[in-house]
Formats: structure tokens, C-alpha cells, sequence
């Protein structure tokens, strides 16, 4: 009896080939897997013209010597923080509003919800356009009202901060399906027997929303996060990293220092964005899902 | 009970109008520069065109540089087509192994996957290796590129959809006879039909709207992506509004399509993509 369970078993195994694996498992592993590792080695060595020196630790410590590359480490801290945040709240008032009462939710929610297919690219060369200094539609206007014209890309103060807002206009909308998921998850008898208390919207809002929505919330923080550390494409289109290095980030900086033959650099680059990532997301994942109320 | 109606429709109407200016104005620019003269798009205000050029900036767009943008179009398409393809082929079959049969492989593999969600790709060794194998900048080195940078993303989908398969249905395939190939493919696979949908169409929006592996991976002339004409666009028509907006345009048609038609299963697959990561 347990010999023939026992070959029944091995049986079983075998409908389930580990080939089955193989194809894509090596195509991930050759290049995506190896070029991880052996950025370590990479990221250590020196380009010249002809050949290569091995400089130890040098590239890390000009990252973080050198004031502009520094600069670009943190605005991208302010960069994906910023954007995290600003999802979270932008992302859960839309969230509220698509689950109340009012009409046209679904036209509402797929206004919101559109922005996030639309290529990045195309995004960021608009909205160039409707923030160019003097000319583009926000500074025109503004001096309608007799506002002196912003130029909120021109300025080495603002650049940044106009980037991060595209990037919330640009993907609140997922931020916002992700609550109204959440949302939808939320057993009704909850909100049956906060009525039957007597509870008021801001109280049920307190204390019964936002409690029940925390994995909602985890998953937009997290996402966002992540998002925000890599974010490339909206940068580069809309501002190229400047004015000067005003809105260089990482991501940004790794293809500069790649377009200019600093291989190990900006191989340094990938490891150190590499490193914040698994620094910040790991923790705080474990932290945010131990906060999470059972349902 | 009807007041409560006609106060729901007011603040429904009211959020229209103004997720309508929010949302909606940028493509609104996009269209009305699209259809200006170059004279008047130079001014990037928002009066309508005096006379509507929507069609001459059309044909002088998609005829720009010896129809590059056709060319493009060809590229992105069959970029998204082929990566997509094998991508969801075999990461139907690595989720289905990593789910029937736990143990070490899996085990390894759900950690890769996992470390595949976060870890940004690591271009410059990339390139070496790609040099070194002689396929750098080669369009099918770029669909494999593809392919390994979407592979944790698309697993975890397939993953948690079989999970909810009963092995019933296997034992029933293998007591009549089948082999694996058989067993997945005749059997397994048609059942997957809702997942690979989501998989196809969430894959084919990242993959036609990627900017940066075209960027890194493909560069050299004939082998540009609609991404990246758009971004050439922006540097050789500088004062060229109408055909740069005609340019963004073209390039959101295909992601308008695919939402009027797929919308419901979209979001859906983000969120519950979204949830489970």
C-alpha cells in the first residue's frame, strides 16, 4: 500500500517536468540574473580608451563625494517619496469618492484610470510644452492675471517638483483602482453596524475605512516607491535632467555616465539605486504588512 | 429618496467637470496642436486652429524621413508581439511546475521572482554580455530583454491563477493517458484563457510604451521604436509643434483602442497584480 502510493507519487512527478522551467528560467537568469552579480565586479573598475583599472570602492565614493552626482541620490529620495505620498492621499480621496453615492463612476473612474497607459514619453514632451517658460500654457496663463510668468521647468528650484506632479497626474489612476479594490473588499456588515452605532462619516472614515484599507495602502506605498527609485522616462523627456543637474536622479545619471563611457560608474549607479531599494522596500514591507488588520 | 438622486447626479457632474479639466485638457492640447498650421502651433495656446490641417500633418508626419514612422510602428509591433508571445507561453509553464510540484525549484524560483519585482536592471553588464555573445542591438536580443525584465511580473499572474485550478483536473488527464506536453498544452493551457488575456494585454502596454530598453538595447538606425521616434522627434522638429503633437497622437491611438475595448480586464489585472505583489 505505501509502496504504490509512493510510486503514485513519482508518478505525479513526473507529469510536472522541471524542463517545463528551463526555457524562460534561463533567459532570466543569463540576463537578468548574471549582469546582477557581476555589476558587483563591474562596478569597480575604471574605463580608459584601451583598458580597465581596478579602483576598488572609488566609484561608490564619488557618488557620494561628488555634489552633483550626490545630488541626484537625493532628489531621488525626494522623487519617490514625494510621488509615494502624494498617491496615497490624491489616491484615496479619488478612491472615497469613486465608492460614494454620485453618479458616473465608471466614466469618473476611467478619466482618472487613462493616464497610466498612455506612453510616458508622450506624457513628459506635453507637458514640456504646457510648462515652457513664457510660452507654454501655465505661465501664459498667469500673466493673464498679471502673475509673473513661473517657468516652472526653467527653474533649478521648481524643475523637480514639476516632474513629481506630472508623475502623480500621470499615475494616481492606479493608485486610485488599487483603493477602490480595497475598498470593494470591505465586508458590508461593517458599515452596517457602524450606522446601527451611530457613527459619523469622519468616525467611519477613522475608524473603520482607513484601518480596513491599510493592505490597499501598503501596496500603493510600496509600488510607488519602487516606481519612484527607477522613474526614468518622464524625467528624461521633460527635462533631461536639468536646469544644469537640478533634476538629475539616479536613473538619469546611469544613462549619462553610460552615454559618456563611464561604464563603472554608472554601473555604481545600478548597484547604489540597487542597494536604496532593498534597503527601504524590504523593511518597510515587513513593517507595513504587520500592521495589517485581518478582514 | 429622489432628492438624493438629483444630489448625487450634481456631485457626479460636478466631478466630471473637474476630473474633465484635470485629466482631459492635456490631450484635448495634444489635438487641437495636431491640427494646427506651424505658424499657428508655435504659439501652444489653446484657440482652435483657423484652419484645420489635422489631415496634411498626418500625411507629412507618417511620410517624415522616408516613412520612419511606419517603419517604427512595424518595429514596436513586432516587438510587442513576439516578446509577448513567448513571454506568456513559457511563464504559463514555469507558474504551473512552480505551483504542482513544490520543492527546491520552485522555492529558488519564487525567490528570483520576488527579486525580480524590485531589483532595477543592471544595463552596462547587460550590454557587455550581449556584446560578447555578438547579439548587441540586434531586435532579437531586444525581445529577450523583454521578455526576462516582464518574466517575475507575468509568473506571479499565472501563479496565482493556477493555484486555483483543482489537480483533479490533471489526474483526470494522466489517468486517460496523457503526457505532459499533452497534459499542459491540451488541457492546461485552454483553461488559462482569462489569465493570458490579462497577461497579453497588461504585457503589450509596458512593452509597445518602453522607452528605456529601446533606448539602451536597440540603438542604430532602422531599429527605432515608436518610443523612440516620438523622442527624436522632440529634438529634430523643434519648432515643428503641429508635427510633434500629430507625432504623441499617432503613438496614444493604439493604448485609446485597448482600453475602449479591454478597460474592465485592465484594471482588473493591475490591481489584482497590484495586490498580490
Amino acid at each position: 500500500m505505501a509502496s504504490a502510493k509512493k510510486s503514485l507519487a513519482k508518478a505525479s512527478l513526473r507529469n510536472y517536468p522541471l524542463w517545463f522551467t528551463l526555457p524562460l528560467g534561463i533567459i532570466f537568469i543569463v540576463l537578468f540574473v548574471l549582469p546582477t552579480i557581476t555589476s558587483f565586479y563591474y562596478a569597480m573598475q575604471r574605463w580608459t580608451l584601451f583598458d580597465t583599472t581596478w579602483i576598488g570602492f572609488d566609484n561608490y565614493a564619488l557618488f557620494f563625494k561628488d555634489p552633483f552626482l550626490l545630488g541626484g541620490v537625493i532628489h531621488t529620495f525626494i522623487y519617490a517619496f514625494l510621488t509615494s505620498g502624494l498617491k496615497v492621499v490624491i489616491g484615496m480621496f479619488f478612491g472615497v469618492v469613486l465608492m460614494s453615492n454620485i453618479k458616473l463612476r465608471g466614466l469618473l473612474r476611467n478619466i482618472v484610470f487613462f493616464p497610466v497607459l498612455v506612453s510616458t514619453i508622450g506624457v513628459g514632451l506635453t507637458f514640456q510644452e504646457l510648462l515652457k517658460p513664457n510660452v507654454g500654457i501655465l505661465d501664459q496663463a498667469l500673466q493673464v492675471f498679471g502673475i509673473p510668468a513661473a517657468g516652472l521647468l526653467g527653474d533649478v528650484n521648481t524643475a523637480l517638483y514639476a516632474v513629481i506632479a506630472v508623475d502623480v497626474w500621470k499615475g494616481v489612476g492606479l493608485a486610485t483602482v488599487i483603493y477602490i479594490a480595497g475598498m470593494a473588499a470591505i465586508p458590508s456588515e461593517y458599515y452596517e453596524a457602524a450606522k446601527m452605532d451611530g457613527v459619523s462619516a469622519i468616525q467611519n472614515f477613522r475608524h473603520i475605512i482607513l484601518p480596513l484599507l491599510r493592505p490597499a495602502t501598503n501596496t500603493v506605498i510600496v509600488l510607488s516607491l519602487i516606481g519612484g527609485l527607477r522613474s526614468f522616462d518622464l524625467i528624461w523627456s521633460m527635462t533631461g535632467g536639468g536646469p544644469g543637474f537640478a533634476s538629475d536622479v539616479l536613473a538619469s545619471l546611469i544613462y549619462k555616465k553610460y552615454q559618456a563611457g563611464f561604464y563603472g560608474l554608472s554601473t555604481a549607479g545600478n548597484v547604489i539605486m540597487f542597494g536604496l531599494i532593498l534597503i527601504l522596500i524590504v523593511p518597510l514591507n515587513r513593517y507595513l504588512s504587520k500592521r495589517e488588520v485581518e478582514i | 429618496m429622489k432628492a438624493v438622486n438629483v444630489r448625487n447626479w450634481i456631485w457626479g457632474l460636478v466631478a466630471l467637470a473637474v476630473a474633465a479639466a484635470v485629466f482631459l485638457v492635456p490631450f484635448a492640447f495634444i489635438f487641437v496642436t495636431a491640427s494646427k498650421s506651424v505658424q499657428e502651433a508655435l504659439t501652444l495656446n489653446f484657440d482652435l486652429p483657423k484652419k484645420w490641417m489635422f489631415f496634411e500633418n498626418l500625411v507629412e508626419v507618417v511620410q517624415a524621413q522616408d516613412f520612419m514612422l511606419i517603419r517604427a510602428f512595424g518595429n514596436s509591433i513586432l516587438l510587442t508581439v513576439c516578446s509577448v508571445s513567448i513571454l506568456v507561453v513559457l511563464s504559463a509553464m514555469m507558474a504551473w511546475i512552480i505551483d504542482r510540484r513544490p520543492g527546491k525549484v520552485a522555492k529558488i524560483a519564487n525567490a528570483m521572482i520576488l527579486a525580480g519585482l524590485m531589483i532595477p536592471p543592471a544595463v552596462v553588464p547587460t550590454i557587455f554580455l550581449l556584446q560578447s555573445l555578438h547579439i548587441y542591438g540586434t531586435f532579437p536580443s531586444l525581445v529577450l530583454i523583454e521578455v526576462a525584465y516582464s518574466t517575475s511580473f507575468t509568473v506571479m499572474i499565472f501563479r496565482a491563477f493556477i493555484s486555483s485550478i483543482p489537480r483533479e483536473l490533471d489526474e483526470a488527464a494522466i489517468i486517460d493517458g496523457a503526457n505532459p506536453m499533452q497534459l499542459f498544452f491540451r488541457v492546461v493551457f485552454p483553461l488559462l484563457k482569462s489569465v493570458i488575456v490579462t497577461a497579453v494585454i497588461l504585457n503589450s502596454v509596458f512593452v509597445f510604451n518602453d522607452f528605456v530598453n529601446p533606448l539602451y538595447y536597440l540603438n542604430g538606425p532602422g531599429n527605432e521604436t515608436v518610443q523612440l521616434t516620438l523622442f527624436n522627434f522632440n529634438g529634430q522638429y523643434v519648432s515643428h509643434y503641429n508635427l510633434l503633437f500629430m507625432d504623441i497622437l499617432l503613438v496614444t491611438v493604439p493604448m485609446v483602442i485597448m482600453f475602449a475595448i479591454f478597460n474592465k480586464r485592465i484594471v482588473a489585472g493591475m490591481t489584482s497584480g497590484a495586490v498580490k505583489g
